[in-house]
């Protein structure tokens, strides 16, 4: 395997500068992305026949859901990598990670427990899938407080990066001991059953989301990434000369 | 349209599921943004003040 | 230095050793996790209405949260005199695992409040209504339990080892990752309560063990490279 590749992301000024060219080529599809989606999902869709129109929510709750495990994945491989290569640029990634899975959290769960009140009557239920974004937010939060709690930049990357991986090998026994918890303790409780196939244009626009979602993921943590780089960088005549070239 | 807004009686779940939603990207973005223009504005005061002294 | 290398089973037992007689020299530290179990489950009675049913039922939530509290109340000594002393320093250079050590030193942990935790709970269980023939199970329980809460406890006493009042840091990051030892170790002992043996008991039981031999193996890494890190 050639590592080269790798080595070459790791250089602060060449990971600065495709960071800089590629973020717009990510930004701006997922703007269109999520505006096509949310007009489809919104306007077109038609509604669904057993939720009404309440099963619109699934447009916004869905790709922020996905968007904050798939967040965790890439903070918990970026903090790796930092960790076993010691490259500063995978810790900036991981750092950048962190808030942005946070927000994305909340969203999942405050738009869970609007889709809760109607569908199930309340709005906090003890599901198993509210249960476990609860606890990755906890795990955020963690990852957040660990960070600014550690003033030295080097240790913080460090001790965060360690969080993260036992975090990682923690979140799928935690997603199985909810599973197993609720089963043992819920009465069946009314599951969102859709239809087993669902019309194209009510998928399609679900489709639009999730790609709009993870881009727009994407060309915000590349941009805070570069600012984390910028900010640890000292001296470095690179910066000089990028600042100048580079929006 | 305001038939659409009303969501057969579901408005006050679907709108601020969106909303929600909407103020996460538009504020990670900004926040994105700013805190790219904040690095930048420091590294330059930095290498003003070498190139003083 | 001695010019004669220690073995590294000797180093951890030795490590072990030293732990337990620091630890007997000053009972109240250790001690005091377990007068703080004992008092947490007595405020459950105390703040509801102390009705037979209602306390058996309420029991095995009680005896794991107040376990939980109490091991996060302990886990803060772990490393601390040692890492002001410079004990830990010495361990990264002694040329032994330094993994292996602080994994000796979580196993004396264990010992001083995992162990008399896992006794105390099923006092605590019988003065909560559960009937006695119960209680060897609430002791098994806790006593896998405590070997993860240990073991997850190492990891984040390492993290925030250095930190000034990371008190609330630390249980910020240990609580979120001991939610399936809470589960199954409640499930346990609501299980023994209730009167169930065989494969029924066992499942959870099992799930715990499973828990803590997964600890055993990946925790005492994470440990050590946390508190190298703090070190640095």
């Amino acid at each position: 395997m050639n590592w080269v590749w790798l080595h070459r992301f790791g250089s602060p000024p060449y990971f600065y500068r495709w960071a800089g060219r590629i973020v717009p080529w990510l930004a701006w599809p997922a703007a269109l992305l999520i505006l096509a989606g949310l007009y489809g999902g919104l306007v077109l869709a038609p509604a669904d026949y057993q939720q009404g129109d309440g099963y619109r929510i699934i447009y916004v709750h869905v790709p922020s859901a996905w968007l904050s495990l798939m967040i965790y994945t890439v903070m918990a491989l970026a903090a790796a990598v930092g960790l076993i290569w010691r490259i500063k640029v995978a810790h900036a990634v991981a750092a950048s990670c962190a808030p942005i899975g946070a927000w994305f959290t909340g969203v999942g769960l405050v738009t869970g427990m609007l889709w809760g009140q109607p569908m199930w009557g309340t709005y906090w239920e003890w599901d198993p899938r509210l249960v476990f974004y609860l606890v990755l937010l906890f795990f955020y939060m963690g990852y957040s407080g660990l960070r600014s709690a550690i003033d030295d930049t080097t240790r913080a990357d460090r001790a965060a990066a360690v969080l993260a991986i036992v975090g990682a090998v923690n979140v799928p026994i935690v997603h199985y001991s909810v599973i197993w918890w609720n089963s043992l303790h819920q009465p069946p409780s009314l599951a969102l059953t859709s239809k087993p196939t669902m019309p194209a244009s009510m998928y399609v626009p679900l489709l639009l989301l999730f790609l709009g979602f993870t881009l727009f993921f994407y060309a915000v943590m590349l941009t805070r990434a570069r600012a984390e780089v910028l900010r640890r960088e000292r001296g470095g005549n690179w910066i000089r000369a990028a600042l100048e070239t580079t929006r | 349209m305001s038939e659409w807004f009303a969501m057969n009686g579901y408005a006050r779940y679907v709108w601020p599921s969106v909303a929600a939603a909407l103020i996460a990207l538009v504020w990670n973005a900004l926040r994105a943004r700013s805190l790219l223009k904040q690095a930048r504005a420091e590294v330059r005061r930095r290498l003003a003040s070498e190139d003083e002294s | 230095m001695s010019g004669v290398k220690t073995s590294a089973p000797r180093a951890f037992f030795l490590v072990i050793q030293r732990d337990l007689r620091l630890a007997f020299r000053r009972p109240g530290e250790w001690l005091q996790p377990v007068a703080f179990f004992a008092i947490v489950t007595l405020l459950f009675p105390l703040a509801l209405d102390p009705e037979p049913a209602r306390l058996r039922a309420l029991a095995p939530g009680a005896l794991w949260v107040a376990a939980l509290l109490s091991s996060l109340l302990a886990i803060e000594f772990l490393y601390r005199d040692d890492g002001r002393d410079g004990t830990l320093e010495q361990f990264a250079l002694s040329g032994q695992s330094f993994a292996s050590l602080l994994f000796a030193k979580t196993v004396a942990h264990w010992f001083l409040t995992g162990v008399p935790l896992a006794i105390a709970a099923p006092i605590a269980a019988l003065a909560l209504g559960a009937p006695p023939h119960s209680l060897s199970g609430v002791l098994l329980a806790l006593l896998l339990g405590s070997v993860s809460l240990s073991l997850i406890g190492a990891i984040g006493a390492g993290l925030t080892l250095g930190i000034r009042r990371g008190g609330a840091l630390l249980s910020l990051l240990v609580l979120p990752l001991s939610i399936p030892t809470l589960v199954f170790g409640a499930r346990a002992t609501e299980l023994a309560i209730a009167g169930a043996s065989g494969a029924e008991l066992a499942a959870p039981l099992y799930l715990l063990g499973a828990l803590a031999v997964l600890g055993v193996t990946l925790a005492p890494l994470a440990a050590a490279a946390a508190v190298r890190i703090s070190l640095e």
